[in-house]
């Protein structure tokens, strides 16, 4: 039995800006989670996402031990800080764009997935 | 300076400031968290790619002025504890003008009873009309950006940790700095105390992850990550700037001064760790490409990430450089419409503003956001929001923005949404406006052989 969630109830992230090119980073909550981020959070389904911004290539980089993947969207930021007409010129709110995505999860990973738990359990 | 109990080959550095516009109290708990340590360095990051152009713009019109404005208001209230302490400050806060910003702080120390302080003003980055961006390249981020069309303000090059190092090894207890990569304001001081080699690829790179961990100040402490119900995060009106304890072979702790808000843990020091990172194999800095594709985060401790495994390829061969220059005028405005059919009143106003342009043959770059509908996502084409549809009521406010080259143009398009006070659809109210001038940037690549880093002291011929 799987459902559809979006991608914040099982992963966090940060987008940051240089110029004209956006980067965000999506990371699991939950090492159980990774797999579902390699598989279905692919870097044609992000182009998809800002496909309307003008984007005109992303690449995908994966860090397997940090069970986070890093996009580079390359022309999102219409123009970047210091020309577009954007209220968010940065693209600081853009990293809930991707979050916002929808993603299979199988029901009882879904459940319980409390990720505020264990978040300082040392290691 | 050889350390020989194992207490002192720990170096602790932190960071007071990541932007320009960070909370001014925050450095005061780092810098006595570090005297307690016995010492270390205090790093402040306040140079945007703007912010370095309106710093020049500054010094134009006053040489006395160009560097951070809030500069007293930062160092003012821990300089007696730092220099009494040990503890070296390095900052970029010298923006267009660090021999300025070096009178200022000897000024302040002057007022404290500190005595003549040495302080370093590195020099170099500043390439304003000694470099023709003609034979130069864009950087490969910008180059679908348009070409350059206003009058040049400044070109700035990012330079490496080498004179904040030399000038620490000779002395300097504070070091200012103008355009330098953020990481190196780290990378310098380690250099310095643990006398890495400048051939230590794996150490500088370990140093640079030091530097990029700490330059966005609480963005590894739990600021810029609450999400409530997700990432909670304790006390955010006191978050705890960070601090490195760095050992000798470059592996560290990422912790905060204990007593403070905020968190450290896995979740911060991962969203930071790829916080404007591209190719997380290939981190490029003037002082060493940096991989951190190895790097191993563990938990150590409440509050405490230790990080190893930073791996370093030698430097590229040429140093990014910033050009900004004059761009366009920028108006906004905003009104507000709610209750029942407010979408609807919305949507009208931005009809009517689109039409009152063309009427007046305003013909500027123009966009209108409805704020409480689809904004922040949106492209210049209100692409997202077309589809957007709500219950038959709601609380919106229209933004509207302009740009052109003509203010007078931007002055009379911002007037026009003024005038949809009496003119607009019913109940529009809480017009808010601006025209302001634009800054823009882009970067090229720059052969290093036309930058010259250098430090000198204040007081001393440079």
């Amino acid at each position: 039995m799987t459902r559809i969630v979006k991608l914040h109830e099982i992963a966090h992230g940060r987008s940051g800006d240089k110029g004209n090119r956006l980067n965000v980073s999506i990371i699991a909550y939950e090492e159980r989670h990774w797999p579902i981020l390699l598989k279905q959070v692919t870097a044609e389904r992000v182009a998809n996402l800002f496909a309307y911004r003008g984007v005109t290539e992303v690449r995908r980089y994966e860090l397997p031990h940090l069970q986070a993947l890093n996009f580079v969207i390359e022309d999102a930021l219409e123009g970047g800080v210091n020309s577009s007409l954007a209220i968010d010129t940065h693209g600081k709110c853009l990293s809930y764009h991707v979050l916002g995505m929808e993603v299979l999860v199988e029901d009882e990973m879904a459940e319980g997935a409390s990720p505020n738990a264990d978040a300082q359990g040392v290691t | 300076m050889i350390q020989t109990t194992k207490e002192g080959a720990l170096y602790r550095i932190g960071c007071g400031a990541g932007f320009s516009g960070d909370r001014i109290d925050a450095p005061q708990a780092v810098v006595a968290a570090i005297a307690a340590g016995g010492g270390g360095a205090i790093i402040f990051e306040t140079l945007g790619e703007r912010t370095l152009a309106l710093g020049h713009i500054a010094r134009r019109q006053d040489p006395s002025k160009g560097y951070e404005p809030r500069l007293k208001d930062l160092l003012e209230p821990i300089l007696h504890v730092c220099i009494s302490a040990g503890i070296t400050i390095v900052g970029n806060f010298g923006q267009a003008n660090p021999p300025a910003a070096a009178a200022l702080i000897q000024q302040i120390a002057d007022r404290l009873a500190l005595g003549t302080l040495r302080i370093a003003i590195v020099s170099g980055d500043d390439l304003t009309d000694k470099v023709d961006l003609a034979v130069t390249e864009r950087w490969e981020g910008d180059r679908r950006l348009p070409p350059i069309d206003g009058e040049i303000i400044a070109i700035n090059a990012y330079i490496g940790a080498l004179p904040i190092a030399e000038a620490i090894k000779v002395g300097a207890q504070v070091v200012v700095t103008g355009r330098v990569a953020d990481p190196a304001l780290a990378l310098g001081p380690l250099l310095a105390h643990f006398g890495w080699d400048w051939t230590d690829l794996d150490r500088l790179a370990a140093g640079t992850l030091v530097g990029h961990l700490l330059e966005c100040g609480s963005q590894v402490t739990g600021g810029f990550f609450a999400d409530p119900g997700f990432k909670d995060v304790p006390d955010m009106a006191d978050i705890g700037f960070p601090i490195a304890e760095v050992e000798a072979d470059g592996s560290f702790v990422i912790t905060k001064p204990e007593g403070t808000g905020g968190v450290v843990d896995l979740r911060t020091v991962k969203e930071q760790l790829l916080y404007e990172i591209h190719d997380p194999a290939a981190y490029l800095t003037p002082d060493v490409t940096l991989d951190i594709t190895g790097v191993q985060l563990a938990q150590v401790g409440k509050d405490r990430v230790r990080v190893t495994g930073a791996r370093g390829r030698p430097a590229p061969n040429t140093l990014k450089a910033t050009i900004g220059y004059y761009g366009d005028w920028l108006g906004e405005a905003e009104i507000s419409y709610a209750g029942p059919n407010a979408l609807a009143r919305a949507h009208l106003a931005v009809e009517t503003i689109t039409a009152r342009l063309a009427r007046r043959g305003l013909t500027l770059r123009h966009r209108a956001d409805i704020i409480g509908a689809v904004s922040a996502f949106d492209n210049e084409g209100g692409h997202l929001s077309l589809g957007y549809t709500d219950a038959g009521s709601g609380d919106y406010r229209v933004r509207f923005a302009f740009g052109s080259a003509c203010k007078r143009d931007v002055e009379h398009a911002v007037q026009e949404v003024n005038a949809l006070y009496c003119c607009g659809p019913a109940g529009g109210g809480g017009v808010r406006q601006s025209v302001r001038p634009r800054v823009r940037t882009v970067s090229h690549l720059v052969p290093r052989h036309l930058v010259r880093p250098a430090f000198h002291f204040f007081g001393e011929e440079s």
